[in-house]
């Protein structure tokens, strides 16, 4: 299964980002072999709709799931447009969070923080 | 002559500069371009008779001609289109309206709605103006726009800015004859002064400074402006009936016709182009 981390880094011992529409990457993961790729979030430094870019780029390597802190109103409108699961992230890195999940010991989020939480903070 | 009020920081007096302005003048057009937060009604106490929305086209998707290429979503400078499994999200309240999509649509398959941000209110002879954006909505410009399409030629027009330097500011006092440029003697207020002062500047607008709660201790924007060779065109001391009868949305105009005089001098100067 193919999931994504919002992440500060590109690898999977990069940190995650507690942001999701301006997290400053985000690291694919396929579960069953642990193969990655990052993509930088070219959303990151947009002056609106952070979000909802970030979710369309997440939604267009079709991914099942997503890992990350916060989630805005219209990216989480985006993410269940797309079917895609939302979950907290429970550890300091990629890839632990990764591995957390398989064990299914990550939180879903079904609640989003308020618009433009992200904004300037890090 | 269109004069606009503004300032960098927000409270150190536009409205308090603005208004009185309009009111000492004998006959003035007043407009509010602050419009998150329009006050200057407070003190000028117009009564709004004429009421006109602002509205804006925002698209819409036919999802009988669509077929989900996400062509929108990557053409939309501003995110505000999502497509995903085929479905086409909008987010109207994050367009810009630029129609980018529209036309980039192969299937022509969008088409443009007009939705309201927010309202245009005058009293019975346009004499008093101010707009007003709809809770919750973050684009303020159309409103600026609409606002600026009724200023008169005939009298005097003061336009009072919102705070900062970015957009909303640089649409109101686009076009404007002269700039008043309100500050106040603390650390912010000087910071944000020398933002405003470089915006002008870069748009080739002449302009002059008005000192609020201006302290004789505190000398540090008048040396700033003789540094600069900027025209001070006046000071308002820090006084504590001042602000009591603010509290009560009076101004010094309201009371003092040495007040009110010393505004229509300052006009009179502004427009005699006495000052740099």
């Amino acid at each position: 299964m193919k999931i994504t981390v919002s992440a500060t880094g590109n690898t999977m011992d990069s940190q995650i980002d507690q942001r999701f529409g301006r997290a400053a990457a985000f690291v694919f993961v396929e579960t069953d072999t642990m193969d990655f790729e990052a993509i930088d979030n070219a959303a990151a430094a947009s002056s609106g709709g952070a979000g909802i870019a970030a979710a369309q780029l997440v939604a267009d390597k079709d991914v099942k799931a997503v890992i990350t802190g916060n989630v805005g109103p219209n990216a989480m409108n985006v993410l269940n447009a797309a079917n895609i699961g939302i979950y907290k992230v429970g550890a300091l890195t990629v890839k632990e969070n990764v591995e957390l999940f398989k064990k299914g010991e990550l939180e879903r989020i079904s609640k989003t923080v308020p618009a433009h939480f992200g904004m300037g903070n890090k | 002559m269109k004069i606009a009020v503004l300032s960098g920081k927000g409270g150190t007096g536009k409205t308090t500069v603005s208004a009185s302005l309009a009111y000492a003048l004998q006959s003035s057009q007043y407009i509010d371009c602050d419009v998150e937060e329009p006050n200057g009604a407070l003190f000028l106490k117009p009564l709004i008779k004429h009421f006109a929305p602002v509205n804006v086209r925002v698209p819409k998707v036919d999802e009988e001609k669509c077929d989900g290429c996400g062509i929108c979503s990557r053409i939309c400078r501003f995110n505000a289109i999502a497509v995903v499994k085929g479905k086409v999200l909008i987010f109207p309240e994050i367009c810009h309206h630029c129609a980018a999509c529209v036309i980039g649509c192969q299937q022509n398959a969008i088409f443009e709605v007009e939705r309201s941000i927010g309202v245009i209110e005058a009293d019975a002879k346009g004499r008093f103006m101010q707009g007003r954006l709809n809770i919750g909505e973050p684009i303020t410009l159309p409103i600026i726009k609409q606002l600026k399409q009724s200023l008169r030629s005939d009298i005097p027009v003061i336009l009072d800015c919102s705070p900062g330097a970015s957009c909303t500011v640089v649409q109101t006092i686009e076009g404007c004859d002269y700039c008043i440029l309100v500050t106040e003697p603390t650390p912010f207020g000087l910071h944000d002064l020398k933002i405003a002062v470089s915006l002008v500047r870069k748009m080739g607008l002449p302009f002059g400074i008005v000192i609020n709660k201006a302290m004789q201790e505190d000398q540090t924007i008048q040396t700033y402006c003789g540094q600069h060779n900027i025209d001070i065109l006046m000071e308002i001391p820090y006084k504590r009936e001042i602000a009591e009868s603010y509290s009560k949305a009076m101004l010094p105009v309201h009371t003092s016709e040495d007040w009110k005089y010393k505004f229509v001098q300052m006009y009179d100067r502004i427009k005699g182009g006495r000052v740099s």
